[in-house]
């Protein structure tokens, strides 16, 4: 039995529709996506307008080196989500779990990395709530900065973690022959939505980590 | 006349030779088979239980306000239980009601049908936002029962994230959990709509209901996610004092009025869009008329989604906006007011040497396009700056969004369930009792709510528990009033359970419509639809040519 | 004496205008409603189906009637908007020389200081035909002013004054409401606005308990809070002098020039290290949480008190 005749869903005339129907339903999606961030970004570029200094002093304490490595990570697994559609249209199945496993590394060490970022924030009483202090004037107004850091990069994380929870699903279908030259909808699917994460990390990270920076 | 009109017409009903032939409900009776079906239509039954018994719930807390509101002096309940009472009947009626609605339940069941598909585009997707909704609601009600929320449903900072001591959180989660019901809905019929209609079936061959559920899915997607991460804001406010609303820590509480109304304008449209796409189906066929200007009502219904997105600030004339902000606001808005009346003139058009018939869809019908009317017209009167100032936050509000929201949403939902009742369950209503219902629901509204215009204008402000004596005598009315239209809700409530077991079977076209829902499939259809994938050479609407009866 | 109301009284200079703006609206209002009313009504009856064989024209649209029906109600619209803007704008706009009186909202009462020293709470008394501006501020969560007789309201926000104003043309007693609600008792945050005549007026304020001017309240405030230790008379001190600074420009350390009014004074007494005037280190403590909405009324009182003894 070829995957093309169980792949087909009973609703859908043939695969180019079901695919058509796919490709648009992920669109609308990471359209809805844009907008659930851009409340965030407009919050952001209100408060930024209001308290530039704070601003700048609240991105002066984020680590750019630790920042800049996972968005290197995020583009590599960009790179690596790409080469999986790629061998995934190609057929070549041990080829497409290799990059989805990859992609998935890649995912989690931006994590991994995450963690370490957060902790040391919380360390040094940035996490907005009771134990938060800052020495400065201005210390409410940073405070709001990084309730803005956290809301946002914690946002993007929780749609990284579901994304390493597809990646793992993924790798297992894969792994049993689920995805052919014929039938690879989800791996594209997916591939879309980890690029839109990818890309919502290149607006943030330039946005909270290099304010006043030369 | 005769009582000719209280028995059904000989082709409504179903030949005796029919018998019971499978269809999506005997398809199996199981309970798992209800809670896992992937079949839209039965989607569509569970969204129609779990939607009316909020809508009750609802209701409940309204007739205890009216209740209140009899007397002027607080003596019903303590001052923040009737807080409560307003806040949960708005936050029940907005996110639980009026937004799902006639898009879960009528979307749901008649969009493939309309279009000629097997099913929505993603089935499975379909069943988990029934399962939101549920789990939204479940949230919402938790809330009730812990105590209740006092915020009002618009929950304005910074009562709501510090000063606030209800269920802020738990009935905040609900509606957020709603939202992605709506979302995922609004996805799922987006992807339908351009991906899946039958051969020879172009755009500007659609029904117009099809067309007003596209332009409410546009709204949904775009605009339910700013109130989901306004929803979290405000929470993270609640539990970690973040600063972002509140301004002792630098925060900007017009900012949350903002974000909030910038989806909760366009969620009005939400909930009138699709009725008006069920006018349209309603008038004609019960005109058997072509509508008058398919293009226009189409396109209009674009209009009106793209123009709401731009029109929010007319709910924050008197908060401290920039005057500036607010003549933009205000000439914006009276814009989209002319969409919907294009609709209005266009449907009265309609009726013009038509062939009318009084059947109960078409008395909702009707009544709707008379009380949509008023509360569109008072709409002009809140754009209009100057007015504004002196009504917002009065009952003159409280009377133009209900005049909408039941004068037109309700009508428009009642309207589509009398219509398509005898395809989705293969029964026929009682007649005589549906047209009895429909005249008592429209006098016990305009008596309900007409009076508050009056009040509103002389000052009463709302989400007021105690009120001065001299505005006793319209809220007296009002609640008079709301006695009556609520038996009118409770009636087709007995009706239509009743005609489960007991009315007659229906045939699969009693209203002789056009459409592909009633020319091509039974009543109730099967389970798949359609035995062959209708092809459309049609227009809509096109009662001068012979009605093709299965 | 069962009249029914269905307007309030026309108590302001605004009222009337509003007024006539709301029966225009009625009036076209009604005319739309009944002509469509009695278009379905006719429709429906004249029309109605007499047999199921009916076989009714098609007449699918009109292209003229589609123009005749947008751009009407266009202009009219737009119409409205004009007059409705130009009424809004006179509305929010206080004239010059308004009297000014300081309002603080907060759960579940409005305080209300005039600069002349009288506090009242839950009442303002004004003198007739003179126009009043209204500098409003809430110790807590949104509320909003809102006299219904003089068709105004506006809001009071948290973390910043809102102003409104209107000249009271009728002596008499008017409903004050609260119109944002505001928590448990929001619907007994209410209160009454007395107009009187002048003789009235000024025999009321001499009546009360002498208080003393609102700017010698917070002159003694000012002494309290040693705000007098930095900004001293002269332009030596390590905060600006405040001689005469109320209402003029001044140029910030980024450069930005403000206007010192009721907000500017507001945010350098609470958040301090924003806006610094140019030529100063941000050295000046917050005082927030020593210091009430009222408490801040004083001192801008005081200040402003100041500005008369400059040159203007």
């Amino acid at each position: 039995m070829s995957a093309k005749n169980t792949a087909l869903q009973h609703h859908f005339n043939d695969l180019d529709q079901q695919y058509q129907a796919s490709q648009l339903g992920m669109w609308a999606f990471l359209v809805q996506e844009l907008l659930f961030f851009g409340g965030l970004f407009a919050g952001y570029v209100v408060y930024r307008n209001l308290y530039p200094e704070a601003w700048t002093l609240g991105s002066h304490e984020l680590d750019v080196s630790l920042g800049s490595t996972n968005t290197a990570i995020l583009i590599l697994s960009s790179l690596t989500m790409a080469m999986a559609v790629y061998w995934a249209q190609k057929g070549q199945k041990t080829k497409l779990v290799l990059f989805l496993v990859a992609t998935l590394i890649l995912g989690c060490s931006f994590l991994g990395i995450k963690v370490i970022e957060y902790s040391h924030k919380v360390q040094h009483h940035l996490l907005p709530g009771n134990g938060f202090s800052f020495d400065s004037p201005l210390a409410d107004q940073v405070r709001i900065f990084f309730s803005f850091y956290f809301a946002m990069t914690g946002m993007h994380a929780f749609h990284m973690i579901v994304g390493a929870g597809i990646l793992i699903w993924l790798i297992v279908q894969a792994m049993k022959g689920r995805y052919t030259a014929e039938y690879n909808t989800p791996i594209e699917m997916f591939g879309l939505y980890w690029h839109f994460v990818d890309v919502v990390w290149i607006y943030l990270f330039p946005l909270l980590y290099l304010i006043g920076r030369n | 006349m005769s009582t000719a009109i209280f028995k059904p017409r000989p082709e409504q009903v179903a030949q005796e030779s029919d018998g019971t032939v499978s269809n999506y409900l005997n398809a199996s009776f199981s309970i798992r088979s209800w809670l896992l079906t992937v079949d839209h239509k039965r989607i569509a039954i569970l969204y129609l239980i779990s939607i009316s018994a909020m809508f009750f719930l609802g209701g409940i807390f309204a007739m205890l306000i009216r209740m209140e509101l009899l007397t002027p002096a607080g003596d019903l309940m303590q001052s923040e239980t009737y807080n409560k009472m307003f806040t949960m009947h708005g936050v029940v009626m907005v996110f639980f009601f009026l937004i799902p609605a006639t898009p879960a339940v009528f979307g749901n069941f008649l969009l493939p049908l309309m279009i000629g598909a097997k099913d929505l585009a993603f089935p499975r997707l379909n069943l988990l936002s029934w399962y939101l909704y549920t789990a939204g609601a479940l949230l919402a009600i938790g809330s009730i029962v812990f105590g209740g929320v006092d915020t009002g449903w618009t929950f304005y900072t910074p009562y709501s994230t510090t000063y606030a001591n209800s269920n802020v959180i738990l009935a905040a989660l609900g509606a957020f959990i709603a939202g992605f019901s709506s979302i995922l809905t609004g996805l799922n019929f987006i992807v339908t709509i351009h991906k899946m209609r039958a051969p020879g079936l172009t755009w500007f061959k659609m029904p117009l209901f099809v067309w007003g559920h596209y332009a409410t899915s546009i709204i949904q997607v775009l605009g339910t996610p700013v109130v989901a991460i306004t929803i979290i804001l405000v929470a993270l406010e609640r539990l970690f004092h973040i600063g972002i609303f509140n301004p002792e820590l630098g925060g900007d509480p017009i900012l949350f009025q903002h974000l909030f109304w910038f989806y909760s304008h366009p969620a009005v449209y939400i909930m009138i869009l699709p009725a008006m796409g069920v006018i349209s189906e309603v008038i004609t066929c019960f005109s058997k008329k072509k509508v008058f200007g398919y293009e226009f009502i189409a396109l209009s219904s674009m209009a009106i989604a793209l123009l709401g997105f731009l029109v929010w600030g007319h709910h924050m004339y008197t908060s401290g906006q920039s005057t500036y902000a607010s003549l933009v606001f205000s000439v914006l808005t009276f814009l989209v007011a002319i969409p919907s009346a294009i609709k209005v003139f266009n449907w009265t058009a309609t009726l013009y040497k038509g062939s009318v018939s009084y059947d109960a869809p078409m008395l909702y019908a009707i009544g709707f396009l008379g009380l949509f009317t008023i509360g569109g017209l008072t709409g002009v009167f809140l754009a209009t700056l100057a007015v504004d100032v002196h009504v917002h936050d009065t009952y003159f509000i409280v009377a133009h969004f209900h005049y909408i929201m039941v004068g037109g949403s309700i009508m428009g939902y009642m309207a589509a369930l009398h219509f398509w009742w005898p395809k989705i369950t293969g029964r026929l209503y009682p007649e005589g009792w549906a047209r009895f219902s429909a005249l008592i629901i429209f006098i016990g509204f305009n008596l309900t709510f007409f009076p508050q215009f009056v009040v509103g204008y002389l000052g009463m402000p709302r989400r007021y528990h105690i009120y001065p004596e001299e505005f006793q005598i319209w809220n007296v009315f009002s609640t008079a009033g709301s006695s009556i239209l609520g038996i009118g809700y409770l009636i087709p409530l007995i009706y239509l359970i009743w005609s489960l077991k007991s009315g007659p079977k229906a045939s699969p076209n009693p209203w002789n419509a056009k459409g592909l829902e009633w020319e091509r499939c039974p009543s109730p259809p099967p389970t798949h639809n359609f035995d062959h994938t209708p092809v459309v050479i049609e227009e809509a609407y096109a009662y001068e040519h012979k009605i093709w009866i299965k | 004496m069962g009249d029914i109301a269905f307007f309030p009284e026309q108590a302001s200079t605004l009222a009337g205008q509003v007024d006539l703006l709301y029966f225009f609206l009625i009036a076209v209002s009604v005319f739309f409603a009944l002509l469509i009313f009695s278009l379905i009504y006719l429709f429906a009856v004249r029309y109605r189906r007499r047999s199921e064989d009916d076989v009714p024209k098609e007449i699918s649209g009109l292209l003229k009637l589609e123009i005749l029906w947008s751009v009407i109600p266009l202009i009219l619209v737009l119409f409205v908007f004009g007059w409705g803007a130009t009424l809004y704008f006179d509305a929010y706009n206080p004239p010059k020389d308004a009297m000014e009186i300081y309002v603080v909202g907060k759960q579940w009462m409005w305080y209300i200081q005039h600069p002349t020293g009288q506090r009242e709470i839950n009442k303002l008394h004004i003198p007739v035909n003179k126009p009043v501006k209204l500098t409003m501020a809430t110790e807590d969560v949104i509320h909003s002013f809102y006299v219904p007789a003089f068709r105004v309201k506006k809001d009071v926000v948290p973390g910043m004054y809102t102003t409104m104003w209107f000249n009271a043309i009728k002596t008499g007693e008017y409903h004050l409401f609260c119109a944002e609600y505001c928590g448990t008792k929001h619907s007994q945050m209410i209160g009454t606005v007395v107009v009187m005549e002048q003789a009235d007026y000024q025999k009321w304020l001499s009546g009360n308990d002498s208080n003393e001017p609102l700017s010698v309240t917070g002159e003694k405030k000012f002494q309290q809070l040693a705000c007098h230790t930095c900004h001293k008379d002269k332009a030596n001190g390590r905060g600006p002098s405040l001689v005469g600074i109320f209402g003029k420009q001044a140029q910030l350390q980024n450069g930005q020039i403000i206007t010192v009014d009721e907000d500017y004074i507001r945010k350098s007494i609470l958040n301090p290290g924003d806006d610094v005037i140019a030529g100063y280190k941000p050295v000046m403590p917050t005082f927030q949480g020593q210091i009430s909405e009222v408490g801040l009324l004083q001192i801008t009182a005081y200040i402003k008190s100041l500005a008369n003894s400059g040159s203007k």
